[in-house]
């Protein structure tokens, strides 16, 4: 064991118990100065109850305007060795797959220069190496290079995109969410790296309406895999559901459709297709005997954010269905056109979404070139408070 | 130029996937028929070739040393050829092919501190932020709640007992890096107060017109105090985001004395049967109590047993609130209603009760 710099009494209160705990973490890597100086900023934090951080200071690597965020001790002479302790984003691999060699090569090349501390993963899906020192960033990003690894996305740019594991181990993936990433990602390199957004642009792929990477509600342009045709139904299957009698298809199943589209007599499932609304609830509860169609493709919504400035947002539809096949062009095209006409008319710091609420839902899509259709909202408006094209009604 | 720098790499973006794909999923890839969960943190998905391919869901702290990321390699070489992910709620998955493997591994990660589990109607890991480990703005630590929560908890991770899922997350402070805003249970740190301007500092550590500007409501102007150049603050514009503290630390948000944590219920992102929607409100304010938060750990638990005991199979915490009632919420919980549960921001209107539709009970 490592002879300790600082004693962390509150701190050791947290590695009882049976779930994992982030001092014993922290602990394992604290023949690294830094981390023993960590502990004992963390300690101070947990005796006064306040953060001891400064945000600041332009720190990054060459030629690139994102990836690396500035972090200070505001008790640098007490703690002299996280002083400086930067965060650096790595962009993860589509789908958080590695192989064993890969970590170790990640492990390695921050051993040699930073405190041996990650967050796997941070929120927006990046590797994150916690805490380096300004001087060694050059170091860490021409052997991550080296090691085929780039870094991600921070400040006003595209934000490192991310996406499910998709079609590598989920049946119910519409569309190929690891292939659409890695393609965007590698397309809008430029985007994601030199910051020349109002604000920051999040993408999340999401293989289904189940959306387990929460596109929803933290991407700006959020991805969700969904069908046009009838849901694939396994008779054989249905039937020894109905046999095993573990589920109620009446109660759990038929009655939990939102749209009432389905009839069970027992024996036979009669869904009216026309009238689902692809939800995944009777497919998640019987995987074996249900399955989304055939038809597959996503629905592209757009504009969630958390509450900073106007309140949260979900994303809202902007294209009902998109096929989604490479090179993806027509996503391209989108997104093209929404970054050029947010880039020049939106506000500093006015995430996509909050533009949209300013200018006007139906004036932004005239603006990138979409025509309006009724699946963009939940409902008409109410109010009759129009502003009349006169000129082109007439 | 020198020899170095003319070889510099940039703009190669993340390395394809594919090198990191084990071979069971390269070979049936996008033919996955059906998945069943065996027991709690352990899958098996079979391919439209029979292939089956199991995994087993470790739970990690997030915050992780590369001394346990190459403990996880040394794994993933034992038991699954070299290959493992992570999930989009922070845990590790291990991909086997054998079956007869999986109860070894298992034994081998809760031995190690991983314990399995986190699927189906249960609680799986909470998302959250860095809180005191890495945040300039943060109101409350974030690992420490969730370490002091989930040792509460875990009985709900290991097993699959709940009526539906519950999706835990923690952001430490209203930016909410993660958004935590759609969880069926949300515990957000809060600052109840604008920023206490350091007067003697700023003029000398931070730009006044850099400091303005940060402010996205416009609550900042420039202001001379003892004679000094310094800014003020317009209080009731201040919604305690943090921004001006960021560019400029004489404007210190954070507050031992009144900073706490506020939970919300009833979010979701999934469309399975409700729509998406929003947490709402329980609790506005707990203290601030390391190292084990006492206060959020009972109030939390307390929502998740009052959901247990009360919801249906397949319900989600919004949707039995939902078919219940707000009022029966509060009630069942024993949570107070307050002045700050009425919303007062922006469409505040949409949230008021706009009928008689009112679940009365006799002599209550």
């Amino acid at each position: 064991m490592t002879d300790r710099k600082h004693a962390t009494p509150l701190l050791d209160e947290l590695e009882k118990g049976p779930w994992p705990s982030f001092i014993k973490e922290i602990k394992k890597s604290a023949k690294s100065p830094m981390v023993q100086d960590l502990l004992g900023l963390l300690e101070r934090s947990y005796e006064e109850k306040i953060g001891h951080w400064k945000h600041g200071g332009l720190v990054g690597v060459k030629g690139y305007g994102g990836g690396v965020i500035g972090r200070y001790s505001d008790l640098p002479e007490e703690f002299p060795e996280v002083a400086e302790f930067h965060t650096v984003r790595v962009n993860q691999p589509a789908g958080w797959f590695y192989s064993s060699a890969s970590l170790r090569t990640l492990c390695d090349i921050w051993e040699r220069h930073g405190s041996g501390l990650t967050n796997m993963h941070g929120s927006t899906g990046d590797i994150v190496f916690l805490g380096a020192k300004t001087e060694v960033l050059e170091k860490i990003f021409s052997e991550l290079t080296e090691a085929g690894f780039d870094l991600g996305g921070s400040g006003s740019d595209l934000r490192t995109p991310s996406c499910c594991c998709g079609q590598a181990r989920c049946e119910w993936a519409c569309y190929d969410t690891m292939a659409l990433t890695h393609d965007l990602t590698q397309t809008f390199q430029d985007e994601l790296h030199r910051p020349a957004f109002s604000y920051k642009f999040k993408i999340k792929a999401a293989g289904c309406p189940n959306d387990c990477v929460a596109s929803i509600a933290r991407a700006d342009m959020s991805i969700i895999g969904t069908w046009r045709d009838d849901i694939q139904v396994d008779q054989q299957a249905l039937d020894e559901y109905a046999r095993r009698g573990k589920l109620d298809i009446q109660r759990d199943v038929v009655s939990r459709c939102p749209t009432r589209a389905m009839a069970w007599d027992g024996k036979a499932l009669s869904i009216d297709n026309a009238n689902c609304v692809k939800c995944m609830h009777c497919i998640n509860a019987m995987p074996k005997a249900l399955a989304p169609g055939k038809d597959r493709g996503a629905t592209i919504l757009i504009g969630s954010k958390a509450p900073i400035i106007q309140g949260a947002l979900l994303s809202s539809v902007l294209v009902p269905f998109l096929k989604l096949e490479a090179p993806y062009d027509d996503l391209k095209e989108l997104l093209q056109a929404i970054w050029e006409l947010w880039s020049e008319h939106g506000k500093n710091r006015e995430r996509v979404g909050e533009f949209i609420q300013r200018i006007g839902l139906s004036n932004f899509l005239e603006q990138i070139g979409l025509e309006p259709v009724p699946e963009m909202i939940a409902q008409p408006r109410t109010n009759p408070y129009i502003y009349y094209d006169v000129n082109e009604e007439r | 130029m020198s020899a170095d720098a003319s070889k510099r790499k940039t703009d190669i973006g993340p390395p394809h996937y594919e090198k990191f794909l084990p071979p069971i999923i390269k070979e049936n890839y996008g033919h996955w028929k059906y998945h069943e969960i065996l027991r709690p943190g352990v899958l098996v998905h079979v391919a439209a070739s029979g292939a089956r391919l199991f995994t087993v869901r470790a739970a990690t702290p997030r915050l992780m040393s590369i001394e346990t990321l190459r403990l996880f390699a040394s794994l993933a070489d034992e038991f699954c050829g070299g290959y493992l992910r992570f999930t989009s709620r922070n845990n590790v998955e291990f991909l086997l092919t054998e079956e007869s493997r999986i109860e070894s591994l298992m034994v081998r990660l809760r031995r190690e501190g991983y314990p399995v589990g986190g699927t189906g109607p249960s609680i799986t890991n909470i998302v959250h932020t860095q809180g005191w480990v890495h945040c300039h703005s943060s109101a409350s630590d974030a690992s420490g709640v969730v370490k002091a929560l989930m040792d509460e908890l875990f009985p709900r991770f290991e097993k699959m007992d709940l009526p539906g899922k519950v999706r835990i997350a923690f952001a430490c402070c209203l930016n909410m890096c993660g958004a935590v805003h759609c969880s069926d249970i949300a515990i957000l740190g809060v600052h109840r107060h604008g920023p206490k301007i350091n007067h003697e500092t700023l003029g000398k550590t931070c730009e006044v017109p850099t400091t303005v500007a940060s402010c996205p409501t416009g609550a900042i102007r420039p202001a001379i105090v003892n004679g000094k150049q310094s800014v003020e603050v317009i209080e009731e514009q201040c919604m305690f985001c943090a921004n001006c503290y960021t560019v400029c630390p004489s404007m210190v948000l954070n507050d031992p004395e009144t900073d706490g944590i506020s939970v919300w219920v009833g979010g979701k992102v999934s469309n399975a049967r409700h729509e998406p929607m929003f947490s709402k409100l329980a609790i506005p304010y707990l203290p601030i109590n390391p190292p084990r938060w006492p206060e959020v750990v009972a109030a939390v638990k307390n929502i998740v047993e009052v959901y247990a005991s009360n919801a249906q199979p397949f319900e989600r915490m919004g949707e039995w609130i939902e078919r219940i009632g707000w009022p029966r919420f509060f009630n069942l919980t024993g949570i107070p209603f307050t002045k700050y549960h009425i919303d007062d921001f922006t469409h505040a209107g949409e949230s008021f009760k706009r009928s008689a539709q009112l679940r009365h009970s006799p002599g209550t």
